[in-house]
């Protein structure tokens, strides 16, 4: 039987019925059509389903949804406020973090969760924080350093907001 | 101002928005009003018969709109003209684990899934055969009835010139064997398609596909359908490193599932399923045997290999004649001979993994060199330089090179690793190795033989001044698409921004053959920049009439067509596109791309020619842990000769995303069976390497302006893998003087061989094709 909930993704409350034993990844893209979360196991394994809850990067294909109920996700369609990229999808463009695209989405929410809590990552805190989001195309290098630049942006900007 | 506006800059890719929001819809991300979900019925054994199929449990589940089986889609179809030994779903036998046997359409998956197993199949197994010793037993069971060889698929051999005579003039001369283990793509959206047959007899196709033009002409002779009713578009692409180059079951399934239900079908693969499909790196034995003089000048080579091709021909066939073909470059080789031979086996296929069967031999000869370096006492840096092809030369295969920077390939990476000082001053344990490579920039034979364009481009102009390409190539994230946008803006001198495409779609763009064989910038850029040079004669030729200026004194840039003596005299693009399209009619223009004729006179020669290639060389810095045995490389340095590069920042990724890839096929990725079971069809059990294992990486752009490549531009997504392999193997052997002539060099063989040599083995490590 499905289940009616309130889920509240980007800022919004969604109102949805699925079936209790659907993941928050099934029902972000099956029934809410968020499909910018990306799946390439199912199983936990390689972190293209990421999304933030509460602020922290989980693997939604290991998440049942009826346990979000009282929490706050964010996928990537959250990320560019009205159509205005973060730093670090900005970063991400410059550098080029993106190829094919698809494990994207999911460093996008892993890199965001770590700037949220470090914005003065070494390039060892950002392999660990992205260790569990596996990229085929790029190599990383890319990726690390579109990290790196979003949080020297961060900085500047706070800098800036500080001296204001 | 620099020579060129849009070329060379690090611009944003065409794409990066959608990419970065989660606004780009890929295949599984489709939704058709009224669609259902399909899932194939895959065998649990690898060599069976079958002997009964009863799907009517299936079909009688609540939900289940359509069952499909063998029986029903017979025709034999494959991506070569000489293999076409596949059917969608398995009919009499399967002939390995995880083949298709049956497909289920159903309101949901879950559903599907319920009437998959539903469907009774009745089989009768059959002795496995899982290695190139079982397939060459001619004893054993034939994997295809047809076989008049046996399981021996195919057979080769090329002779160029007398290797003996070389060999009897060598001074030095050496026979190695190598294993190079099976391996494939992992690209990290699994392949999905939405089928949508209308009853009018009309067929959409939405795949995550690297070739929409072959598997429009597969689907075609698969379905029984005119080509002209079958409409392939490819959403973005989620990666394919190859593995997504040809029609593969759920392809063909998915339309014969919608006609049957009358409804949209897609079929999402799961991980696992991916790795059933496979076509990915053949493991090949090698034997090769070199000639040199004492300066380490090569005689004659001879090259021996023989593939484990798994279940079906594939591209295999292609495959082979590679293991052979570039193996004259990137030295000379004044005496070849190469013998090739491919098997069948109980395997999901093997089929073309980036750099399509040219890693292999580079791993074993690049393997070698370094052997017959030190033997002679050679700085292997040294000895390459020595043996380097030369621009515009022609190698003893009948292969036409044009420009080669493969000596300015070697010095970057020498300087920027501090090679010398490091070849001699590194403590045990700590290595320094290095190898070179080549590759195609495109083949320059189709897969199926036709006189025709390998790519056509069309563009249109509006009166806005809007710009719209129209090609038939596939962006799986080597951005094409971005190649495409910034060759037509740089010859017509506009923003990149204002240049939209349409690409990936048969009905709407020209032929493009596909992405594979690093093909694409070379051919599909000279055919766009060919349509748009057309463009910009009329645009010329109307605004120098409006402007009355001689029409050869113009020039465009910045979104402005502009007399070069008197740049006060200038029109904006949209204003010369008016005058022009009053001057012509509507505008627009189409460009295609032909390679030159260059295949020798001989069987086999179609594998190889190229209308350019490209350079490479690798240095790896490796530290073993001598008590366990842990190889870690702690860098690796690259120069690849690209011709010129479009983007510098797409580019280096391709280097980059090249030697992440070499380096897992050196120390991790195997793909392994036992008991004709797939060891690891899973992504904690196939390793690939992480953001923490990642070496740094250093990649470093060597141009050399190609005389017929679009500005000058070569390939740069295939090329820099190769040499990252066997530069790794040398480096292992520089720091622990243990050879690995096989792959992956994980730490438990390192181990294994290090204990060995304490207890004073001298012949390390075994070479043996284990299942």
């Amino acid at each position: 039987m499905k289940q009616l909930m309130e889920l509240r993704i980007n800022g919004e409350a969604h109102q949805v019925a699925f079936e209790p034993y659907k993941t928050l990844l099934e029902v972000l893209r099956e029934d809410l059509d968020l499909t910018g979360t990306k799946h390439g196991c199912e199983l936990g394994e390689c972190g293209a389903c990421s999304v933030l809850i509460d602020g922290d990067a989980v693997m939604s294909c290991i998440y049942l949804a009826i346990e979000a109920g009282d929490k706050e996700i964010t996928t990537v369609e959250g990320l560019a406020d009205r159509g205005d990229p973060t730093a670090l999808q900005r970063a991400f463009a410059r550098t080029g973090g993106a190829q094919c695209g698809y494990c994207t989405p999911g460093m996008l929410m892993s890199g965001t969760a770590l700037l949220q809590r470090n914005q003065q990552p070494t390039r060892d805190d950002i392999k660990e924080a992205l260790a569990g989001n596996l990229c085929r195309c790029t190599g990383y290098t890319k990726i690390f350093e579109a990290v790196e630049l979003a949080a020297e942006e961060l900085r500047d900007t706070d800098e800036q907001r500080r001296a204001g | 101002m620099g020579e060129f506006s849009v070329i060379g800059k690090r611009n944003l890719k065409y794409d990066w928005f959608a990419k970065l929001t989660g606004a780009a819809r890929y295949t599984d991300d489709l939704k058709l009003p009224r669609m259902i979900y399909g899932r194939l019925l895959r065998s649990p054994y690898p060599h069976a018969r079958i002997l009964h199929i009863d799907a009517s449990r299936a079909q009688a589940l609540p939900g289940v709109f359509a069952v499909v089986t063998g029986n029903e889609l017979p025709v034999q179809y494959g991506i070569l003209p000489s293999s076409q030994d596949e059917t969608a779903l398995a009919i009499d036998k399967v002939r390995y684990m995880g083949e298709a046997v049956a497909g289920v359409a159903a309101i949901d998956e879950w559903t599907a899934e319920d009437a998959c197993n539903l469907i009774e199949v009745i089989y009768e197994p059959l002795q496995p055969i899982m290695t190139i010793d079982d397939a060459l037993d001619s004893d054993a069971e034939k994997i295809h009835a047809w076989n008049d060889k046996g399981n021996i698929h195919k057979d080769v051999e090329l002779v160029f010139g007398n290797v003996e005579e070389g060999f009897a003039q060598a001074d030095y001369v050496r026979e190695d064997e190598f294993w190079f283990e099976g391996n494939t793509h992992v690209p990290m959206e699994n392949h999905a398609v939405l089928a949508n047959y209308e009853p009018t007899g009309r067929l959409t196709v939405w795949s995550s596909t690297q070739t929409p033009h072959y598997l429009h002409r597969e689907l075609s002779k698969a379905l029984e359908l005119p080509p002209s009713r079958i409409r392939v578009i490819v959403p973005p692409v989620g990666g394919g490193f190859g593995g997504k180059s040809e029609a593969f079951s759920h392809e063909v399934v998915a339309p014969v599932l919608s006609r049957k239900s009358g409804r949209p079908v897609l079929i999402g693969l799961s991980r696992e399923e991916v790795f059933y499909c496979h076509r990915g790196r053949h493991p090949v034995k090698m034997w090769v045997k070199t000639g040199v003089k004492r300066d380490g000048s090569i005689t004659a080579m001879h090259f021996k290999s023989i593939l484990d091709g798994g279940a079906y021909g594939s591209y295999g066939v292609a495959t082979t004649y590679y293991t052979g073909a570039l193996n004259t470059l990137p030295y000379n080789v004044p005496r070849y001979r190469f013998e090739g031979k491919r098997v069948f086996t109980n395997k999901p296929p093997c089929g073309p993994k980036r750099g399509h069967g040219t890693v292999q031999p580079r791993f074993a000869i690049e393997c070698q060199l370094d052997k017959i370096a030190e033997a002679l006492e050679l700085d292997p840096a040294d000895m390459r330089m020595r043996n380097a092809v030369q621009p515009n030369s022609w190698t003893v295969n009948h292969l036409r090179v044009t420009s080669c920077g493969l000596k300015e390939a070697i010095e970057t990476a020498v300087e920027r690793s501090g090679w010398r000082e490091k070849r001699r001053a590194l403590p045990a344990g700590k290595g320094i190795g290095l190898a070179g490579s080549v590759y195609l920039s495109g083949a320059g034979l189709p897969i199926y033989w036709n006189p025709l364009p390998h790519s056509g481009a069309q563009i249109k102009v509006d009166r806005s001044g809007g710009i719209t390409v129209y090609c038939g190539t596939s962006d799986i994230g080597q951005d094409s698409d971005s190649m495409l946008a910034y060759v037509v803006a740089e010859e017509l001198g506009v923003d990149v921004a204002d240049v939209r495409l349409v690409t990936g779609d048969t009905d709407l763009a020209p032929v493009d053959l596909g992405s594979y064989s690093s093909r694409v910038t070379f051919m599909a850029g000279n055919a766009a920049k060919r349509a748009a040079e057309k463009l910009k004669k009329q645009l010329f030729e109307a605004a120098a009439d409006a402007m009355s200026v001689p029409v050869d004194k113009l020039a465009a840039a910045g979104g402005i067509i502009y007399f070069v003596e008197d740049t006060s005299k200038q029109v904006r693009f949209a204003q010369a596109a008016q005058y022009a399209e009053k001057m012509y009619g509507t505008l627009g223009a189409t460009g295609s791309y032909t390679p030159p004729k260059l295949a020798g006179k001989y069987k086999g020669a179609g594998v190889g020619p190229s209308p350019a290639y490209t350079f490479t060389c690798c240095i790896a810095e490796v530290e073993v842990d001598l008590e366990t045995g842990i190889l870690e490389v702690k860098k690796l340095t690259v120069g690849h000769d690209l011709g010129r590069a479009i983007n510098p920042v797409v580019c280096e990724g391709q280097i980059e995303g090249g030697m992440y890839m070499g380096y897992g096929e050196a120390v991790v990725e195997e793909q392994i069976f036992r008991k004709g079971l797939h060891k690891q069809p899973s992504l904690l059990e196939y390793k690939i390497p992480t953001s923490l294992d990642m070496p740094e990486l250093e990649a470093h752009i060597v141009e050399t302006i190609d005389p017929e490549g679009p500005f000058g531009a070569k390939e740069v997504g295939q090329g820099p893998l190769a040499p990252v392999i066997p530069a790794i193997a040398n480096a292992v052997y520089h720091a622990i003087g243990i050879r690995f002539d096989s792959t992956p060099i994980t730490a438990d063989k390192i181990m294994r061989a290090l204990e060995a040599k304490r207890k004073g083995a001298t012949l390390l490590p075994r070479i043996a094709s284990a299942e």
